[in-house]
């Protein structure tokens, strides 16, 4: 990864399902062109490069030119910062219910 | 959302508490107590009442929860929409009476896609459960 995604632009980039399903499928199929992944898609090429391109400044994927074809890939560590942001939930909640037993406690009845 | 996508995308707290559940409503249902212990807010105890929660912003993140009301059952049930960087979850709070106080459990579950944004792709559904779902596999090899 050539530069470090916070979860916001990692968040933004997967917030659409067509961004989301690019991506999966990259993460399945390995390093696919832009002509390939527009088939099936029911997106233009223009559209599906436009959504490459976000997630590419996401740093989600890495682009290779090869003659007339952009070859993308896949960049799963990327998602590292979404992940980290799920698992906090656990403590942020935890800790707020702390702050809630000590309002009860200095609640009236 | 389909039960088996539940377990693997929620967080279940419980905590028994030695207050009433009439008390514990108060806390979780009244803004100025829920600013207290969870953040700043314009909430109303009345289904389908929109509102926000209100954190310090941080460089990554607005410091704002874009939240529904969707369920208002006194000193049983309170559930909202919690939504936030394009993510959506629901958050339910159940108050169970017990021995001496009351059990609270919390339940943040789904992180599902917001009603209204999907779009399909290949004729599939991508929600975030099931993308996430999918990526575990994928996640799991990143260490």
């Amino acid at each position: 990864m050539n530069r470090l995604a916070s979860p916001d632009d990692v968040l933004k980039a997967l917030a659409d399902p067509t961004r989301r399903a690019l991506f999966e499928r990259l993460s399945r199929e390995g390093e696919l062109t832009v002509h390939r992944l527009t088939e099936r898609s029911g997106v233009s090429q223009p559209a599906v490069s436009k959504h490459l391109g976000q997630l590419r400044d996401a740093g989600l994927v890495r682009d290779r030119r090869a003659g007339r074809e952009t070859h993308y890939s896949a960049q799963p560590q990327a998602l590292a910062p979404l992940i980290d942001w799920m698992k906090s939930y656990a403590t942020f909640w935890n800790d707020r219910l702390d702050q809630l037993e000590n309002l009860l406690d200095r609640m009236d009845q | 959302m389909k039960p088996d996508e539940t377990p693997s995308r929620s967080l279940v707290i419980e905590r028994k508490l030695s207050h009433p559940a009439s008390k514990v409503w108060r806390a979780l249902t009244q803004g100025a107590l829920m600013e207290e212990w969870l953040m700043k807010n314009d909430f109303q105890p009345v289904v389908g009442h929109r509102f926000t929660l209100r954190s310090e912003p941080n460089p990554h993140w607005n410091g704002i929860i874009e939240c529904q009301v969707l369920a208002v059952e006194p000193n049983q049930r309170l559930s909202y929409s919690w939504g936030s960087l394009g993510l959506e979850s629901t958050v339910t709070f159940t108050l169970t009476p017990m021995e001496g106080g009351v059990l609270l459990r919390m339940e943040q579950s789904g992180f599902p896609t917001g009603a209204g944004r999907d779009q399909y792709y290949q004729g599939a559904k991508y929600g975030w459960t099931r993308f996430l779902d999918a990526l575990q596999g994928v996640v799991a090899k990143l260490d």
